[in-house]
């Protein structure tokens, strides 16, 4: 028989029976709209997340120290970066444009009558801003003259601002950070959250004045200020593995460590979307199997359906069966009906899948990106399950005797 | 009627040779046909009748090409179709042979026209196109007089217009034979009537009819009476008064 008149039997059969193709289709309406949609969350979720670490500042290498080797009261001369370290990398390595180091602490903040325990506190340096990609709002950043002098003066986040002070200016007014009163001096644009870190929510000073009001130790006197992490930033045209090398050399050597065991981290920005990217994809993962799994069910769904179809319209295959129709038109007949529905189905679910991918953009905070072939993988995965589980049902028609079927009630 | 179809007027359309029918295997064996021979010439109207049980229901089966015999021959129209294969089969129902069914069989929620078109859709010589198909369609249903019901669905029609689409149904592809198993046995009886009035009428066309029949004032419209019990043909007779 023609493809054309195939098609015509089937789709005549299905729209005689509307509500019940429609709730065929359901499923495999809602697997393939799963499947875009999932996928669209996590694809969403990993350009987010590269986005962020690219804003963190470009062309970066951060040190961290190696906790798991020495730590503090380790070997003595080990387990951790002192303040000092970011002044031999920035003159003792070619290829560096800016260093900048932090320190971090935590105290309450105080203003007039509000009071916020527990805000981060972090101690900083001059190039900040520019490696971090942090912009001013009011007043000024502070310069190096007074990181040197230890001058008590602050630069707020831009939610911290607004909770302490409210309408006024803050720039000008006093807070009260542990014991230690400090002069506003700016207020930093919003940033948002950057991996887990709320930018808005912090107190940057400088990082002089962290060590000595916050971080005090036996420590410190002998060996330098404990930091927490380096940023380097490279000039644009280099190669970031010989300044990394040059790094590992410099810190081994200050040291005393072996570049076997450094008591030293060196990351770039690669490394961290690297990481990332690694969470993400079994993420992702999870998200495809549970697709996958609905899609599933929908032609499960679909093989349920078709077989009691087949049982209901047993009279209406015998009537076809004497006027001609053969096994083979039979089978057709019903593999088509399956496929017809699951190839609209797929495609209602395409239309729905794309436009709740986009809802879920549009209203929540998530960020979603349809990808196109994921698309393409549920629709031809629809076509699939129809032409699978279409199958079994269609040839059971097909076996049907004539006498039997037309005898059926 | 043809000059052509005068000429081969007293062929036998329909020849069986022996036929037999087994159901079951070994003690629970029932022998549904017991050794039929049998001919019925073109434009024959032959009743078929018997109590049940009697095997006339196995014998349309099997005339009507939706069963084979166990053993036996069965000729139609020059054609030998007793052990054809499911597919042959069909197409000989498809092109030869037009049911007419007591509970009429049409499909549920399809238009009349369409109910009429549906031998056509499985029609193997030539395919016609859509016009085609809807204007033999609209002959066969204005050849049953129902013109003016073409886009009724059945459960809109009265028993005897259902039972004229089904007639209508089985003329459309020109058959050779028309099988009727009981067609005025859910009508009542002024419908009965007007069906039975409507396949006198295609006899006297040139149609070659055999139906199966209980009632004894349904069988007088046919030419020839054959009574079956237990499997093989009782008697055989010719309705004296029904038809010249």
């Amino acid at each position: 028989m023609k493809l054309e008149k195939i098609i015509k039997i089937a789709s005549q059969g299905l729209v005689r029976n509307k509500l019940r193709s429609l709730l065929t289709m359901l499923g495999v309406i809602i697997g393939v709209s799963a499947v875009i949609i999932m996928i669209a969350i996590s694809a969403g979720t990993e350009a987010m997340i590269s986005d962020q670490i690219t804003s963190l500042g470009t062309n970066l290498v951060f040190v961290q120290a190696n906790f798991s080797r020495g730590g503090f009261g380790g070997e003595a001369n080990s387990g951790g970066l002192v303040y000092d370290d970011a002044f031999a990398i920035a003159d003792g390595v070619s290829g560096v444009q800016a260093v900048v180091v932090e320190q971090q602490s935590s105290e309450t903040v105080k203003a007039g009558n509000i009071s916020l325990d527990s805000i981060s506190i972090l101690g900083t340096t001059e190039g900040f801003p520019s490696v971090r990609d942090m912009e001013i709002a009011e007043g000024r950043y502070f310069n190096q003259a007074e990181i040197d002098r230890n001058q008590k003066v602050v630069v707020l986040g831009s939610s911290l601002a607004e909770e302490l002070f409210e309408d006024q200016p803050p720039v000008g007014q006093t807070v009260t950070i542990g014991t230690t009163k400090f002069t506003v001096i700016g207020v930093f644009e919003e940033k948002g959250l950057v991996g887990e870190v709320d930018y808005d929510a912090r107190v940057y000073m400088p990082i002089t004045v962290v060590f000595q009001k916050y971080t005090p130790s036996q420590f410190a006197r002998i060996m330098g200020d404990r930091v927490r992490l380096i940023y380097v930033e490279l000039e644009p045209d280099v190669v970031q593995g010989d300044v990394i090398l040059q790094i590992e050399l410099l810190l081994a050597k200050l040291h005393d460590v072996s570049l076997e065991e450094p008591d030293f981290i060196i990351t770039t920005q690669q490394d961290l979307i690297n990481t990332q990217e690694a969470t993400t994809e079994a993420f992702r993962n999870l998200l495809a199997w549970v697709a996958a799994v609905s899609l599933l069910v929908g032609g499960i769904g679909i093989m349920n359906i078709m077989m009691v179809s087949v049982t209901e319209r047993t009279r209406e295959i015998g009537i076809r069966q004497s006027v001609g129709a053969s096994p083979n038109d039979i089978r057709w007949q019903f593999l088509t009906e399956a496929l017809l529905l699951s190839l609209v189905g797929g495609l209602i679910g395409v239309i729905t899948g794309v436009g709740g991918s986009w809802l879920f953009g549009a209203l929540g905070e998530m960020r979603t990106v349809v990808v196109p072939s994921s698309i393409m993988l549920a629709f031809s995965s629809a076509a699939a399950v129809g032409i699978f589980f279409g199958y079994y049902p269609a040839d059971k028609a097909a076996q049907l005797d004539p006498i039997e079927a037309l005898r059926h009630e | 009627m043809t000059v052509e179809q005068e000429n081969i007027m007293d062929q036998p359309i329909i020849k069986t040779k022996e036929l037999t029918k087994i159901y079951g295997m070994g003690d629970a064996q029932v022998r549904a046909l017991d050794g039929v021979s049998l001919e019925i010439k073109e434009n024959e109207f032959v009743a078929i009748m018997g109590p049940s049980g009697s095997g006339k229901s196995t014998m349309m089966n099997i005339l009507g090409c939706l069963d084979r015999p166990t053993s036996g021959q069965y000729v139609l129209a020059e054609q030998d179709v007793s052990y054809l294969d499911k597919v042959q089969l069909a197409i000989i129902r498809n092109q030869r042979i037009g049911f007419v069914f007591q509970s009429y069989n049409l499909l549920p929620r399809t238009p009349a026209l369409e109910n009429v078109m549906l031998p056509l859709l499985y029609s193997r010589n030539g395919d016609l196109n859509e016009y085609e198909q809807h204007e033999k369609a609209l002959n066969a249903l204005k050849a049953v007089g129902l013109a003016d019901r073409i886009h009724h669905q059945p459960q809109e029609l009265s028993g005897g217009q259902a039972q004229r689409v089904a007639i209508a149904r089985a003329l459309v592809n020109n058959p050779v034979l028309i099988l009727a198993d009981e067609p005025t046995g859910n009508l009542d009886s002024k419908s009965g009537e007007e069906i039975m009035a409507l396949l006198t009428e295609l006899h006297q066309q040139g149609s070659t009819i055999v139906m199966v029949t209980h009632e004894d004032e349904i069988a007088e419209f046919a030419q020839r009476v054959i009574r079956f019990l237990d499997g093989r043909i009782d008697t055989d007779k010719l309705n004296g008064n029904s038809y010249q």
